[in-house]
């Protein structure tokens, strides 16, 4: 299969590859530039373990062809923040025990990082509705829920 | 016999105490920093040099002779390294391993016949994962279909073609087996009533959200495997997969990754381990094989049980519980890896928490064309758990009594213990009173009672479901062999181990000899070993052995790791501490007995500032020998190691009029869910949820929690929305996250109010109990029972899940046809 040119910005940094068409995005991320960051559990779009921002807005890495992120802007797990300067939120995972395998915790940070992005003050039933499509099988959800709430806390002091 | 002579002297050597410098705290988990910033490394995430890649072509049929494998398209797809048939692998490569016994014959890719849907029939080694998968597609595959074997009850009179594996006889009977403690005629002749129903439990799985994976290397140059992957029980059989490999034990090395959650599902999960092995060796490169989500469902040999009880409750008119009969028909599916350990699992704890003076239990295990059964969050006696609550439900109702009263009135009262149930199992404490008080307390019982009385009168279907369940922890082998016919493995080991060392600058070091899987074994290392030395958290790190270099170590599962790992560490602190004290003595020209642990020193006691710190003294120990005590069996260095065994098990008596002590650690659980019916579309909303658990000294109660309220979830699931549904051709008609749905965040409480009562155990270490199944095993009975009490107006009866909108409709149709 012919390999396609493609340029993109993944947590910052420029990276121009070459690619097939029908490489998927989450495959282009993990072993092209080995950010494992981002987690694969089912691979047809439900669970949201893969969720990335791109552009600003999440989408699932495993239905996204690498081939229509050119010219995009990617954040994954690993731009979020690191061990020594965690972000709000993973500070607030963290602190309120919304993880514990750790598996759909990316994909749940970065649903929950365009949600606070887009509504700082999101109500419960409104992070309900945010992480509706991201499948947890450890916490029961309600930790996470905390978590959200008190990141997004952190995040309008940051505001202030 | 008497108790004495019957049960085993403690083994205890850390009472409990009133209070503790980090047991008992909610410490943030050391294992989340890698976690949270995505670098945690899991099997998917193990990239190794030359590194090749492999995909599995899946049989469409349940059942079916293999007539013939062209692999020839295949093989010519540039990018493809091999094509691998069952008859390919068994030049390299073995059964897997099995427990059961006499054992059930299964290969890594089938050979001859395949017996479910989803079982792997060539396996593809190439460049991509792209690559491998378009090659499967080449492979042409001429199948003569045999008969499907796909109802537990029809599989009981198979004969002939539909028999799965005819070299055990001809029949898909893989066990059946009647055990009788006690006097159960007796006691049901001398019964007032019995209350008598069909239960119906369906096929659920834990499906946790990574697959199973492995990569695997071989080394033509020492003839040794390496093998990366999401498996437990490495260290415990780990030379098991060796076997089927054809190597011996020390010709492989297992290292485990994190494993993105399991909930008994990676239990052992040797069949990926052991095709990647077999390919690599084929390829003479490291090939990784990672199911994907239709590999997992169809074919992940972990689904969970699938089971009809007949099952009967002899009682007196005054609500006194005389004795359990069940007759159970459990579907296997097509292969029998643990044999009935499940139902072995099932007899520590088949009576509940009542006092119930016989039981008898009739098995009958069948095959069927189906994924086969592995663990699942309760290992089986959550089904238990199911029957023996709806029957006494069923009792309460048919004596009109109150399902709390019915409760007390038979609860095993705190006196009691230890107590032996009639199976043999010794529950070791307990305090189920005060569990129930706390959770009528805790959910307002009372207040919702009375709401619902009232929503009742504007037509709401609102119900309130009790369930009283025990909580098995700390499993013994035995379990896994106790039902058989034949003897042969019949293990009585089950330990965990840890590795330990004070380096020269005062770090600590733990070793787990057994993998993470989720729950938080660092953590409780870190807060167990910091209790025991005095030193702040943050000196001590914890990693996880090979099996190259690790000691027997069952590893998680059955509710154990907390247990374990705990009663380890303390083994191997004890050892460091001894020479601490006694080179600090030495230094310090005081007496051992006169010194203690304190602020991460040895300290005079009474006279604190006089003090070596352990950094000092680990300095010395390490660099400094002759500073120490002459004495060839005080070495230099700080090191100790550790095998923590079951803390109290016993075997089965030869005749069988018991089964030993074989999950003595008993925890307790009071769930009480108030729930509100749709009798319009079936969906069922959560007023309120409450649970109580007792699983005595508790760790760290922030982790605790987590784990209940994770165990719940999984309960609504498997109690509302999953089933594994093969229709009756043996095709799996929901294997996406699409149709077998799991409970997103919106079908789960948002407040599932938690509650702890603390009956530490006389025989662990701390009187530390495990929780980490306990939420599934008590959310299923308190749901159905909650429905059943929204429903009665309607008169509907409960004895099948899941639950779903379609069921319920039909159940309230049903019920208003009657009407």
């Amino acid at each position: 299969m012919d390999s396609v040119k493609i340029a993109l910005t993944v947590n910052g940094r420029r990276h121009e590859r070459e690619v097939e068409p029908r490489r998927l995005l989450s495959d282009f991320l993990r072993e092209d530039l080995r950010l494992t960051g981002t987690h694969l559990a089912c691979e047809h779009g439900v669970c949201g373990s893969c969720t990335i921002l791109m552009n600003g807005q999440t989408a699932r890495s495993c239905l996204t062809f690498a081939v229509m992120a050119d010219g995009a802007e990617i954040t994954t797990i690993e731009g979020l923040g690191s061990v020594e300067n965690m972000h709000p939120l993973q500070a607030a995972f963290w602190e309120k025990h919304g993880l514990q395998c750790g598996f759909c915790t990316p994909g749940m940070l970065m649903s929950a990082l365009e949600l606070l992005r887009e509504n700082p003050d999101a109500s419960s039933e409104e992070i309900h509705q945010a992480l509706a499509g991201n499948l947890c099988r450890c916490t029961g959800y309600q930790t996470i829920v905390e978590a959200v709430e008190a990141a997004a806390e952190t995040m309008r002091g940051a505001e202030r | 016999m008497t108790l004495d002579a019957y049960i085993p002297p403690s083994r205890q050597t850390e009472k409990p105490r009133e209070s503790y410098q980090w047991i008992g705290k909610s410490m943030k988990r050391v294992e989340d920093p890698r976690l949270l910033v995505g670098r945690g490394i899991f099997a998917d995430d193990i990239n190794l040099p030359e590194m090749a890649h492999a995909a599995i072509l899946r049989s469409p049929h349940a059942h079916a002779v293999i007539k013939s494998i062209d692999k020839s398209k295949a093989e010519a797809l540039p990018g493809v390294l091999c094509v691998m048939t069952g008859a390919d692998a068994a030049k390299y490569t073995g059964p897997l391993p099995s427990w059961a016994n006499p054992p059930v014959h299964q290969h890594c890719i089938a050979q001859d016949k395949v017996r479910h849907v989803g079982e792997a029939v060539a396996a593809v080694v190439a460049e991509t994962r792209y690559i491998a998968e378009d090659a499967c597609d080449l492979i042409e595959v001429a199948y003569e279909p045999l008969p499907a074997v796909v109802d537990l009850e029809a599989a009981l009179s198979s004969t002939g073609d539909a028999v799965l594996h005819p070299y055990r006889g001809d029949t898909n009977v893989a066990l059946a087996r009647t055990f009788t403690f006690g006097t159960v005629e007796e006691d049901f002749a001398k019964a007032d009533r019995v209350i008598e129903r069909r239960f119906r439990w369906p096929r659920s799985g834990g499906t946790p959200m990574e697959t199973h994976g492995a990569v695997a290397s071989y080394d033509p140059g020492t003839g040794k495997f390496t093998i990366h992957a999401n498996t437990s029980m490495y260290n415990y059989c780990g030379w098991m997969i060796a076997d089927s490999l054809g190597v011996p034990a020390h010709k492989l090395n297992i290292i485990p990754t994190l494993a993105g959650g399991s909930f008994g599902a990676k239990l052992f999960s040797h069949k990926p381990c052991v095709l990647a092995a077999t390919l690599a060796r084929a390829t003479d490169r490291p090939v990784k094989f990672m199911e994907d989500r239709i590999d997992n469902t169809t074919g992940c040999d972990a689904h969970g049980s699938d089971r009809v009880y007949y099952a009967k409750l002899a009682i007196q008119d005054d609500g006194t519980l005389l004795s359990l009969k069940t007759h159970i028909i459990d579907d296997y599916g097509a292969y029998f890896q643990f044999g009935v350990g499940q139902h072995g699992n099932a007899l520590s704890q088949c009576v509940g928490p009542y006092q119930i003076n016989s039981v008898e239990v009739a098995l009958e295990a069948v095959l069927t064309n189906k994924c086969q059964q592995g663990a699942y969050r309760g290992f089986g006696s959550e089904v238990a758990n199911f029957v023996i609550e709806r029957l006494v439900d069923g009792a309460a109702a048919e004596l009109g009594m109150d399902v709390v009263d019915i409760r007390r009135k038979n609860f095993i009262t705190p006196d009691q213990f230890p107590y032996l149930i009639p199976t043999g199992n010794m529950y070791d404490s307990g305090n189920y009173q005060a569990v129930l008080d706390e959770a009528l307390e805790l959910s307002e019982y009372e207040s919702w009672r009375a709401k619902q009385a009232e929503m009742r009168k504007e037509g709401r279907y609102v119900g309130i479901g009790v369930a009283t369940c025990q909580e098995r922890s700390v499993f013994s082998t035995t379990e896994f062999w106790m039902w058989n016919l034949e003897p042969g493995g019949e293990w009585t080991s089950s330990p965990d181990a840890v590795s330990l060392k004070i380096d020269p600058t005062g770090k600590a070091f733990v070793t787990l000899h057994s993998p993470f899987w989720g729950n938080s074994p660092e953590t409780v290392a870190v807060q167990v070993l910091a209790e025991q030395l005095t030193l702040d958290p943050s000196n001590i790190e914890v990693t996880y052995s090979d099996s190259d270099h690790g000691f027997n170590s069952t590893g998680p599962g059955g509710s154990r790791f907390t247990v374990m790992v705990a009663g380890a560490v303390v083994g191997a602190a004890h050892q460091l501490k001894k020479k601490l004290l006694r080179i600090a003595g030495h230094l310090m020209e005081a007496d051992t007995a006169d010194l203690e642990f304190r602020d991460g020193a040895v300290s005079l006691k009474g006279a604190p500032d006089k003090r070596l710190t352990i950094a000092e003294l680990a300095n010395t120990a390490h660099y400094f020998r002759l500073d120490l005590p002459e004495d060839m069996d005080l070495t230099s260095g700080l090191d100790a190691s550790y095998v923590y065994d079951h803390p109290v098990t016993t075997l089965p008596a030869k005749d069988n009029s018991h089964l030993g002590i074989f999950y003595p650690i008993m925890g307790h659980m009071c769930h009480i869910p108030v729930i509100e019916v749709d009798i319009e579309t079936g969906k069922i909303s959560f007023l309120n949820y409450a649970a109580v658990h007792d699983c005595g000294t508790m760790v760290n109660p922030m982790t605790l929690k987590g784990h209940v309220r994770g165990g719940v979830v999984n309960g609504i699931g498997s109690a509302l929305m999953e089933h594994y549904h093969y229709d009756e051709t043996g095709q799996l008609q929901n294997s996406l996250f699409t149709d077998y749905l799991v409970p997103s965040i919106m079908e789960s409480p948002s407040d599932i109010k938690i509650g702890h009562v603390v009956t530490p155990s006389p025989f662990t270490e701390y009187g530390i109990k495990g929780g980490g199944e306990g939420g599934r095993m008590g959310a299923p009975p308190a749901l159905a029972a909650a429905i059943e009490d929204a429903l009665r107006p309607l008169g509907v009866t409960i004895d099948e899940l899941p639950l779903s909108p379609n069921r319920l409709r039909r159940l309230i149709r049903e019920a208003q046809g009657r009407s």
